[in-house]
């Protein structure tokens, strides 16, 4: 017989250890909030202003038009003016832009002659659905730009338009998403293992009390942590390899940069994040909280990232809050050197803002750290 | 350091865990080549003590030196010279026996690893089970194995902090048989423990309770000086002569062992008087003897419990 009175003091028990266990208790609150604000507020799949250079080689009313266009839309926030192709593709390069709207030289003219000059627009695709978006409205926002001038000229019928719009999806031309997503995967598996590995190293130790054992002899800290971390670091790479290999092998994943560039970045994000997961250490008492942390953690380096949803399609807090993890910049720094060639002076605006992030994780992990058992 | 420096001297030592005091002011003094029984019932403070000696703890307040180096400041030195058995086995389960002194002896510099875990293993009985993982071990085994790496780098201290809980008697009596050689080679050894068989084996005991020093003394001493009478007395139906004797005014303790119930007090002569009436009765055999170690300390728990409660 199934005892009602039995399963009634399991079920009690329960809740009060999980009573007891605040921080669990906390997270189990904290996750279902995370979620729908994340989900809710911030995740938009289809991105507006996204950062669009000008680079205007005419003059005259009908350009006039176009660029007065594109600074009204919604899709497109026009940031700058560039002098030269190089410019351009450097800007895109780095993320700094992911459009670039060329008017060439005598389009005025073309136009009016009825010679289909082209406008073209270089593309930053390496997040197919990202681009999609903004690609698509561009022949309606150059219409609306246009049309009432050519109407006015008395010109030709504008269907089919008597300019030609040429898009150029740089780096991911048939709109692959796997491109997109091996590169931000490496980042995204590594934030998880990284913290969590040594999070977890950590408090075990302390959990089965060998850590008094280490603490009871002359070891320094700093060597039983190089000690414990180096290993993972080590795993790190292995990691790398096997995504790179498996990306490029079963996916086709173009590599287009070089290994050192992407070696560097990935020394940097690994460090920040096995520092995150010293920091945990200090913060959790068990290996259970540890892991919770660390999701908790993870959460928003998956869904605030870039890594499947666009960046720029989220509110600014939330891009705020982006920028501030490490997985963010890292995204941005593999899928600019696998995709987009980039080398060491593209990924500049990529590694300082985690070796800031190392620095306020580190100072914060070891004022915690304590070499006692106080 | 001279020889007749103490191996461990701490005064006023102070650890407060917020409203909490664990350990209050307290003062000892560990003479070299000795064991030291540190007794006390559980969470008198003994761990909390024993920590703060090895540098694991910081004291809130209070001084001391063990082997000659300032607990406060000179941290590192001691921990090379001191052997810390935890409570609880804290070495690597997923480890062999090897592995895991390898990895002590390395912790503490050792120059020939090799040899000296060979050597450890071989004094400690280990040889046989090199290969065995730590999580296979009994208890017992693990006790030793945890003794062993303790005396890893030759320590001339040894702290132990409850060595023999859950151990069996054979592997405590060869536990203890041990420690006894340790001593004899010149090692000081502090041992906590709550079993009195064991406190017996110890050539000086400090007692705390609630973090205070109740008694400080060589072991043989330790009766006499707490002044406590003890009747033993045989016979039938002890249960219920306890349950008697309990509510004399000179008996301030009843304890049953076996087949005799232990009778104590302080006042000697009224508990002499207020026994007399039953030496008459039949069956029952009652003779005074000296206080046995258990019935001091737990009169001199009761006594501090009082003198708080007065104090309060």
């Amino acid at each position: 017989m199934y005892s009602f009175s039995r399963i009634f003091a399991v079920l009690k028990k329960e809740l009060v250890q999980m009573r007891r266990d605040r921080l669990t208790f906390a997270i189990m609150i904290m996750i279902p909030i995370v979620q729908l604000t994340l989900f809710g507020y911030a995740i938009n799949t289809d991105p507006r202003h996204l950062p669009t250079l000008l680079d205007i080689r005419d003059d005259g009313p009908f350009t006039r038009a176009i660029v007065s266009t594109l600074h009204t839309s919604t899709f497109f926030d026009v940031t700058g003016v560039v002098g030269s192709a190089a410019e351009g593709d450097e800007a895109l390069k780095t993320g700094a832009a992911d459009f670039v709207v060329i008017i060439p030289e005598g389009f005025e003219r073309a136009l009016v002659r009825g010679e289909r000059p082209q406008i073209v627009v270089e593309a930053d695709a390496t997040d197919p659905v990202a681009a999609g978006g903004p690609v698509g409205a561009l022949p309606v926002l150059l219409e609306r730009a246009l049309s009432p001038l050519m109407e006015e000229a008395a010109l030709a019928a504008p269907d089919p338009p008597p300019w030609d719009l040429v898009v150029h999806r740089r780096y991911n031309p048939a709109g692959v998403t796997a491109y997109n997503i091996v590169p931000g995967l490496l980042a995204v598996i590594l934030t998880m293992t990284m913290a969590m590995i040594t999070a977890i190293a950590i408090t075990r130790e302390l959990e089965r009390g060998t850590m008094e054992t280490l603490l009871a002899t002359p070891a320094r800290p700093m060597e039983v942590m190089i000690g414990k971390i180096l290993p993972y670091v080590g795993v790190g790479y292995i990691q790398i390899a096997i995504l790179l290999i498996a990306g490029v092998g079963l996916f086709g994943v173009p590599f287009t940069g070089g290994l050192a560039p992407l070696l560097l970045g990935a020394t940097v994000f690994i460090v920040v994040n096995l520092a995150l997961g010293f920091l945990i250490s200090t913060l959790a008492r068990t290996q259970m909280q540890a892991m919770q942390m660390t999701f908790f953690f993870f959460l928003p380096s998956i869904l605030l990232s870039g890594f499947i949803f666009p960046f720029e399609g989220m509110p600014l807090w939330a891009r705020w809050l982006g920028e501030a993890l490490p997985t963010t910049h890292f995204i941005r720094l593999t899928r600019a050197v696998v995709l987009k060639d980039a080398g060491f002076t593209d990924i500049v605006n990529q590694i300082w803002p985690m070796l800031i992030q190392l620095t306020v994780i580190t100072t914060i992990a070891v004022n915690r750290y304590r070499q006692t058992l106080d | 350091m001279n020889a007749a420096e103490p191996a461990i001297r701490v005064e006023g030592l102070t650890k407060r865990f917020g409203d909490f005091t664990a350990v209050d002011h307290l003062s000892m003094s560990v003479p070299k080549g000795v064991i030291y029984g540190f007794l006390g019932p559980n969470g008198s403070g003994k761990t909390t003590t024993i920590r703060m000696m090895c540098g694991l703890l910081t004291p809130d307040e209070g001084k001391g030196t063990a082997l000659g180096y300032d607990i406060l400041t000179e941290g590192r030195r001691i921990k090379k010279r001191v052997g810390y058995m935890t409570q609880k086995f804290s070495l690597y389960e997923e480890l062999s026996v090897r592995e895991n002194l390898n990895f002590m002896a390395r912790m503490y510099g050792e120059s020939d690893v090799r040899a000296r875990v060979d050597a450890v293993m071989a004094e400690y009985g280990l040889a046989d089970r090199a290969k065995q993982l730590a999580s296979q071990l009994s208890g017992g085994w693990k006790q030793r194995l945890a003794l062993a790496a303790s005396m890893i780098h030759k320590p001339d201290l040894l702290l132990l902090d409850e060595p023999t809980a859950g151990v069996d008697p054979a592997a405590r009596r060869h536990f203890w048989e041990r420690i006894h050689d340790m001593t004899a080679s010149g090692i000081t050894v502090l041992v906590s423990t709550h079993y009195m068989d064991e406190a017996i084996q110890c050539d000086h005991i400090c007692f705390i309770h609630k973090g205070r020093k109740l008694v400080d003394a060589p072991a043989a001493e330790i009766p006499e000086r707490s002044g406590l009478v003890t009747w033993r007395i045989k016979g039938p139906d002890l249960d219920d002569l306890a349950k008697e004797l309990r509510r004399l005014a000179p008996v301030e303790q009843v304890a049953r062992f076996g087949d005799a119930l232990h009778v104590s007090g302080k006042d000697a002569g009224a508990l002499a008087r207020s026994l007399a009436s039953y030496r008459d009765r039949e069956n029952l055999e009652l003779r005074e003897s000296e206080a046995g170690l258990e019935e001091v300390f737990i009169h001199l728990i009761e006594q501090n419990r009082d003198d708080a409660a007065q104090a309060a």
